[in-house]
């Protein structure tokens, strides 16, 4: 009884810690991301680094500015959230509110395929087929553009936005619906005048976590937006973005040099906008209850 | 109302449109990888070490080193993610430190891939001291897919109903025995589902494992934890940007053998879920 | 005659909803007390307190004296206490288990493990119960296969094989038919010979078939209590007189 009560006692302890692992892994990634990023501050200032316009990491002596990797990322994800909200959101609604059951388990079955499919298999495909098409439609010398990044990183977007999107659409409650419906509303003006804005909350938590994924994406758009760390001035250009940066240089960075930390300084650059992001739509996903 | 009934019309055709263009496409990225990779596919391709200079010879090495990696993972990320698990459904209240763990786990499953790879290289390759190792990559890999697990075990357990605690409770057993033997049996496939989930994730993430544990080219198989591997999806992206005149076929290929290893995995989930939502007792 | 629980000046909240107020009563060992009441009134958080369950809600907040054979509930461990105070719930909640792992379930989590213990404690539970004939050739079915009446029956017979003093029931037959009703009801009487009954029941009938003593509930408040005959025939609270001739609740 003794030796049980001891037991369980050091089980339940174990299970505490687990539980707040989960906060301890969060302030490690941001602690050790600081450790090792912050000490690029020592070369050069906070202002410098952030809207500094070049970034020509191995030059002598290094031009650490991200302004080109952010309007980079910035480009690539408005691209993508201008083809995946919409389709996203339609799919969603029609998935909720038009599709038969049958119908409705097959595609959100295929959403979830979708959705697991590496981003590194994406790329390659995009790679060979989606970046020679844009070359040849809009007479490119490259094909590899913050264009053809959109396209891709769309598709990782949508799966995201069609399922949350999906969730927040099927948890309004179904005497809304029921009510537009008695009143004579045919079942797309029920959708458009009581269920979209009575899941608004939800469907912009869809978008921003969509979005949140684009933004962190890193193999797919290593591979297909050109890697050009320049400003760039239409989405038909190659660009390269903060996640490729890292994805890329680290291999050659040596431990503790300048770019070696700026590497990291991207890093927390990153870190910083998934969490305002993540934490953003969570209180949005939770305002709706 | 006639006039509304064309507009509804209209309105889902164009519903049906935006479904169309998020599934034709999928299915034909699953077609065309399919169609020019399975030429590929033989036992040579699947057994054998890359050759001259990845251009010739079979994947075996980088399969095997995601077996590794996939492995080490779930071995760090179930128990931890499942006892998280299990504190949140069913000892944390709903109070300032609930809140924050679900914050934390919200933001764990957002942070970018390649923020886990600079977070493992920081952590394990230097400050630890693992190296690049499949040690360092398993862990790195590990943290990344706990969201996963962690989310589906709390639904899972969330999920079986209060009343069997309370008559297990009720009987004399203990808080943690109403655990071991009532809500964790009936939360088996749930968490399955979950763990299969996470597998899929790590199999086929790139990112987190670069700076790591992946080897850009090692023809044998790695000796330790502590020794590099080579990885299907890394693999997958060297060949398909850093080795010219690599033939298509074998990309094909490596993609296929990545693309079925992670789909097929993900089916298995669906499908468990979907027998024991047909099964279930309540 | 002997005390099995004595509560004085007890009070319970949850948040900051009193659910009881000041309730004092005695309960003797070996009777049926029949507790009454409408919905709110609080007969359900007074038997929860008896095994401590209320606690399960985390608002709840209590003070006054419970006290099992002289001895403070709340200071004896929670699992000994239940083992020795069962409850039997409104509806038949058999667990997700074959019959005779329902039956056991309590005692193996007491640490029987013994094949041959397992199957006496069986098969005298399901005596004691009224079901053993009826399940006797099936122990190794699930559960779920038996009817409501006999789901019940067998929650009754895994209460039973814990070896409980007290039996709680909780509005058992709130989901039975007649007969099966009748049956649980037989199964208390013959019960009382060697266990404390306490009974919460919306029917008011069933409170005057098997009870000896009637307790009345209302909002929170013992408004009466005395022998069932008493309580039925010259009850001298006008309120118990209303709510026994359907006036409310």
């Amino acid at each position: 009884m003794l030796v049980r009560k001891l037991k369980e006692l050091i089980i339940e302890k174990i299970i505490f810690l687990c539980g707040v692992l989960s906060i301890i892994f969060v302030g490690l990634i941001f602690l050790f991301l600081l450790k090792e990023g912050l000490a690029l501050f020592k070369f050069i200032s906070p202002g410098g680094f952030l809207f500094g316009k070049s970034w020509y990491p191995i030059s002598e002596p290094a031009q650490l500015g991200v302004l080109p990797l952010i309007l980079g990322s910035l480009i690539v994800t408005l691209g993508a959230a201008v083809i995946s909200i919409p389709i996203g959101v339609g799919c969603a609604v029609y998935i909720a509110e038009v599709a038969p059951a049958k119908t409705k388990e097959v595609l959100k079955t295929g959403i979830e395929l979708l959705a697991a499919i590496p981003s590194v298999v994406l790329g390659f495909i995009g790679m060979v087929t989606l970046v020679p098409w844009v070359k040849n439609i809009f007479h490119l010398p490259t094909g590899l553009t913050a264009l053809s990044g959109s396209i891709m990183l769309a598709f990782m977007a949508m799966p995201t936005i069609v399922s949350i999107a999906e969730d927040a659409l099927y948890s309004v409650p179904k005497s809304y619906k029921e009510g537009a419906l008695a009143l004579g509303a045919t079942r797309w003006q029920s959708i458009y005048r009581v269920m979209l804005p009575a899941a608004s909350s939800g469907i912009l938590a869809a978008v921003m976590l969509g979005l949140g994924r684009v933004i962190g994406e890193t193999m797919a758009v290593m591979m297909i937006t050109g890697n050009a760390a320049v400003i760039p001035q239409s989405i038909l250009v190659p660009v390269r973005t903060l996640t490729a940066t890292i994805a890329a240089e680290m291999g050659e960075a040596v431990v503790g040099s300048e770019h070696y930390f700026a590497l990291f300084a991207v890093g927390i650059v990153l870190f910083v906008i998934s969490f305002a992001i993540n934490v953003t739509a969570d209180l949005f996903l939770h305002k709706k209850r | 109302m006639h006039n509304s009934q064309r507009t509804q019309k209209i309105a889902f055709l164009f519903l049906f449109l935006a479904t169309l263009l998020i599934v034709v496409p999928v299915g034909l990225i699953v077609v065309i990888i399919i169609q020019k990779g399975l030429p590929a596919i033989n036992w040579q391709f699947l057994t054998d070490i890359p050759r001259q200079g990845m251009r010739a010879g079979g994947i075996f090495p980088a399969i095997v080193g995601t077996m590794y990696l996939v492995a080490g993972a779930i071995v760090f990320a179930l128990p931890i993610g499942l006892l998280a698990a299990i504190y949140l459904s069913e000892y944390s209240k709903d109070n300032f430190l609930n809140r924050l763990i679900k914050l934390a786990i919200v933001n764990l499953a957002g942070v970018p891939s390649v923020v886990y790879g600079l977070f493992g290289l920081a952590l394990f390759v230097i400050f630890l001291k693992f190296g690049a190792s499949i040690l360092s990559g398993s862990l790195t890999l590990g943290i990344m897919i706990l969201p996963i697990i962690i989310t589906a075990s709390r639904e899972a357990l969330e999920s079986v109903p209060d009343s069997f605690r309370e008559v297990s409770l009720s009987l004399g057993a203990s808080k943690w025995q109403t655990i071991r033997h009532i809500v964790l049996p009936n939360a088996v496939p749930g968490i399955l589902t979950g763990t299969i989930l996470g597998l899929g994730r790590a199999a086929g993430e790139t990112a987190p494992i670069l700076f790591t544990v992946a080897a850009f080219y090692l023809p044998r198989l790695p000796h330790s934890i502590f020794d590099q591997a080579m990885a299907l999806p890394y693999h997958l992206y060297v060949i398909s940007t850093q080795v010219p005149n690599v033939d298509e076929k074998i990309r094909y290929g490596t993609a296929l053998v990545l693309l079925v290893l992670v789909l097929f995995m993900n089916l298995v989930a669906i499908i468990i879920r979907y027998k024991f939502r047909k099964k279930k007792k309540w | 005659m002997v005390t099995k629980f004595d509560i004085e000046n007890l009070n319970i909240w949850f948040k900051e909803v009193r659910a009881l107020k000041d309730v004092s009563l005695k309960i003797q060992a070996n009777e049926i007390l029949s507790v009454i009441g409408p919905s709110n009134s609080g007969k359900t958080t007074f038997i929860r307190m008896l095994n401590r369950m209320n606690e399960l809600q985390y608002n709840f907040r209590m003070n006054g004296k419970v006290e099992l054979d002289g001895f403070d509930v709340r200071k004896i461990d929670l699992e000994p206490l239940r083992k020795r105070v069962g409850m039997v719930f409104a509806l038949p909640l058999p667990l997700p288990l074959s019959i005779f792992d329902n039956v056991v379930y309590g005692a193996r989590m007491h640490g029987i493990n013994n094949k041959n213990k397992l199957k006496e404690i069986v098969e005298r539970s399901l005596k004691q119960a009224y079901i053993w004939d009826e399940v006797k050739d099936r122990l190794g079915v699930s559960a779920y296969k038996l009817s409501g009446g006999q789901q019940q029956r067998l929650c009754i017979a895994r209460t039973l094989a814990v070896g409980p003093e007290v039996i709680l029931y909780d509005e058992p037959c709130s989901g039975l038919d007649p007969i099966s009703t009748a049956k649980v009801e037989e199964t208390m009487l013959k019960l009382k010979e060697k266990y404390t009954i306490v009974l919460v029941t919306n029917n008011v009938k069933q409170a005057a078939r098997v009870g000896d003593r009637t307790a009345f509930f209302l909002n929170g408040e013992l408004v009466e209590l005395d022998k069932t005959d008493q309580i039925f025939t010259a009850p001298r609270d006008k309120r118990t007189d209303g709510y026994i001739r359907g006036k409310f609740g």
